[in-house]
């Protein structure tokens, strides 16, 4: 039997479309805003003025703390202006708009597509490469990678699970990456070993992605310590906890971290990047993106360079379709609607969701008839309708008490519910402000 | 039988007994000393609980003021300064009186003046909306009209105004007890002290947005042309991040500013009506003039409380 986690998942339609479509490199728009908090974290402070001319691959903005990232052009040009543009968030952020012109790139940077196995330096340099590049994580949590690869005092790695299950239905810019780039990825994994001197790696895959894991099981002979994991297909297996107790079968303590068991989880894009970074000295400036839902044109998988705007790519892929209702950046379950198309895309991007109208629409919302369905597919084993009515009745105390710190956010409970109640919505709210709470408490 | 009946009395009134006699050691034992002036003070107290003193109740309040040397940092909003000087006269001390303060909505984007560009359809809950994003027109900083103020108000002073999708305040019912300030996920509402006659002028809009993306985004929003701010002859006009903010100890309700704000974002609360104007004011384009009648017409429509005197400036016009 394959190896899956012991409570709760769902399993929408997978609706896969772009599943066998090459990754594409989208061309140049004639201009970018690169947002500088594309991070978990400290906005990075920018370090360009307007009028400046920028190569690709230099750096724009630097971390604003410990938990931040670098940002770096993704094209060549001058900076036009430094401005407040709306992001995927939905809110007005702090953006460099750069004027585009030709594409000159880093002199550092190695621009050749050969493959470089061998690498001879020491874990610290690895993580301040990575730091310096720039590296978050690209599963769609964009927490700062180097973070990551530096343990708390006290605990110690053992193993390091890539996960390459994206669960998400529609989205599929990891499986193409594993597939066109899986021999560089795993060169990635190998350095990230080093950083975190563990010996020991798994890669995650669920088991929609035969080819994936035909294609890696194939490779991995030559790269000592990793094991391909074929996972069963089921939302959330995808998150961090599901995948580690899937895998390696140790289950992470309630508000604790992955590093409480031993484990370390980075996603396959993220590995790509390593290697990218310390092998080839380039920073993470662009990305995999998949455009897809069911009316799209030409669905795909494209390579897009930070601060493009969400309508170019959509464009490329055949423009905004009759009828749509929703366009969501990432999947349909996480996922979040943009209000307006031009967004940049940004390191946080997996993936842009055109959806229907007819299937975009919440249904009105009904009454709790206390089926339990929700408990029944919480992942993490919470009662999902309880933390609901505590939110909505704004009992903080009693959702405190309930764990609702554990919500991992995935949606299971709302996508399960018959009566069609925003479970997560208010699941969401209650944990805000039970955050809120907390940090207050440990201030005072 | 009678004997049954004499034994059940004997027994019970025994242990009845008893327990006085226990109970009566117990709570002279075991006796808590409480101020007494406590008790007086809560009685004061408007007993709504609402929490709008900073404290969690009444009876808390109470015992803070009882406790503490100098009344000057607290204060009962919903009691006001009748109240504070009777607990001070309680208490024997001295209290300076505050001035009323009331909620303010700062913003003005009605559906006329604020298109829609996308429709929320997920929670009903303000704060749920601007979690994810920031709402439903171009105006990041506007409000979401859903109500959380509406319910976070324990004395039936806000309610939302189903054409305008804004909450209105019911000044008489005000007490100024900042739960609504933060129940507010967007920060709208603002207390402001009410004003002599509750006369008061204020920018209803808190739109940081450059001139151009605020106008476009809704006709009625602050753009931070500073025109008011050159208008003021008593500095009691800041722009700041393209928005005016007046500051309601130095305004001396002159109204100057109210006359020239070209987008009507400038509200004139409870004064009386302008009496005419010289012919010079109605030089102005022809073009301009039109706008801003019409936005204050549709203020006119929507406004319960606020009396805005359009009416002689269109007779001025028309004469």
């Amino acid at each position: 039997m394959l190896k899956t986690f012991p409570k709760g998942g769902v399993h929408p339609p997978e609706n896969k479309l772009s599943a066998n479509k090459k990754i594409e490199i989208l061309p140049v728009p004639k201009q970018v805003s690169v947002p500088v908090s594309q991070h978990i974290g400290v906005p990075a402070k920018v370090t360009v003025n307007k009028k400046d001319v920028v190569k690709v691959g230099q750096i724009i903005a630097e971390s604003g703390g410990f938990i931040s990232a670098n940002i770096h052009s993704p094209v060549s040009g001058t900076v036009f202006k430094i401005d407040e543009v709306t992001d995927t968030s939905g809110y007005k952020r702090q953006s460099v708009i750069i004027n585009v012109n030709d594409d000159e790139w880093d002199e550092k940077i190695d621009r050749s597509e050969e493959l470089i196995k061998d690498f001879d330096i020491s874990s610290e340099e690895i993580i301040k490469k990575i730091q310096n590049a720039g590296i978050v994580g690209l599963g769609g949590a964009t927490f700062p990678t180097h973070v990551k690869l530096m343990p708390p005092k006290g605990t110690k790695p053992e193993v390091l699970i890539i996960n390459g299950v994206e669960c998400e239905p529609y989205l599929t810019s990891d499986h193409i990456l594993m597939l066109e780039k899986g021999e560089e990825m795993l060169v990635g994994i190998q350095i990230l070993m080093k950083a975190l001197k563990v010996d020991k790696a798994y890669i995650g895959i669920e088991n929609n992605k035969p080819d994936a894991i035909t294609h890696l099981t194939k490779l991995v002979k030559f790269y000592k310590g990793i094991v391909v994991t074929p996972v069963k297909v089921q939302y959330p297996q995808g998150g961090e906890k599901q995948l580690i107790k899937a895998v390696i079968n140790r289950e992470v303590p309630s508000g604790g971290l992955p590093i409480a068991v031993g484990a370390v989880v980075h996603n396959v894009g993220t590995a790509y990047a390593v290697y990218e970074a310390v092998q080839k000295n380039k920073p993470l400036f662009e990305r995999v993106v998949t455009i897809t839902g069911k009316s799209v044109k030409n669905p795909g998988n494209y390579l897009v360079r930070f601060g493009t705007a969400v309508s170019d790519l959509i464009e490329a892929a055949g423009g905004v379709p009759k009828n749509t209702g929703k366009i969501i950046s990432g999947g349909p379950m996480m996922g979040k609607a943009l209000n307006t198309t031009d967004v940049p895309v940004a390191k946080g991007t997996s993936g842009i969701l055109i959806m229907p109208e007819e299937e975009s629409k919440r249904r009105v919302i009904k009454p709790c008839i206390r089926c339990a369905k929700c408990v029944d597919v919480c992942p993490m084993g919470l009662e999902p309708f309880l933390l609901m009515t505590f939110g909505e009745k704004a009992m903080h105390k009693s959702m405190e008490k309930e764990d609702v710190l554990d919500c991992i956010e995935c949606g299971s409970c709302s996508y399960a519910c018959p009566s069609d109640r925003p479970i997560l919505d208010y699941i969401r709210l209650g944990k805000n402000r039970v955050g809120a709470v907390i940090r207050a408490r440990s201030t005072k | 039988m009678n004997e049954v009946i004499t034994a059940t009395i004997i027994t019970v009134s025994s242990v009845g007994v008893v327990a006085a006699v226990i109970l009566y050691w117990a709570s002279q034992k075991f006796k808590v000393f409480e101020d007494p002036r406590i008790d007086k003070v809560e009685e004061i107290l408007p007993a709504a609980n609402c929490g709008g003193c900073g404290y969690p109740g009444c009876r808390n309040f109470a015992e803070v003021c009882v406790k503490s040397d100098s009344l000057d940092d607290l204060f009962c909003p919903v009691g006001g300064n009748g109240c504070m000087s009777s607990v001070a006269k309680v208490l024997g001390r001295e209290v300076s009186e505050k001035d009323k303060m009331t909620a303010v909505i700062r913003c003005n984007g009605a559906p006329q003046f604020r298109k829609k560009t996308t429709h929320f359809d997920g929670a009903l809950n303000c704060t749920i909306q601007s979690d994810l994003y920031a709402g439903e027109t171009a105006c990041q900083y506007g409000c979401v009209g859903l109500g959380e103020c509406a319910d976070a108000c324990d004395f039936n002073a806000l309610h939302m105004d189903p054409i305008t999708e804004l909450p209105v305040v019911t000044e008489a019912n005000c007490t100024g007890c900042n739960a609504c300030v933060v129940a507010c996920p967007k920060d709208i509402i603002e207390l402001r002290p009410a004003g002599k006659k509750s006369r008061r002028i204020f920018v209803s809009c808190i739109n940081e947005d450059r001139g151009g993306a605020a106008k476009k985004a809704c006709a009625v929003a602050c753009t931070g042309c500073t025109l008011c701010f050159k208008e003021c002859e008593y500095d009691a006009i800041v722009i700041e991040n393209f928005l005016a903010y007046i500051d309601p100890l130095k305004c001396v309700l002159c109204r100057k500013c109210v006359q020239v704000c070209p987008t009507g974002a400038i509200w004139e609360v409870n004064l009386p009506p302008r009496k005419a104007k010289p012919a010079k004011e109605t030089d102005k384009k022809p073009e301009e003039k039109k706008e801003v009648d019409l936005i204050k017409t549709a203020k006119e429509n929507i406004t319960e409380n606020k009396t805005v005197d359009n009416k002689q400036d269109k007779k001025n016009k028309t004469e």
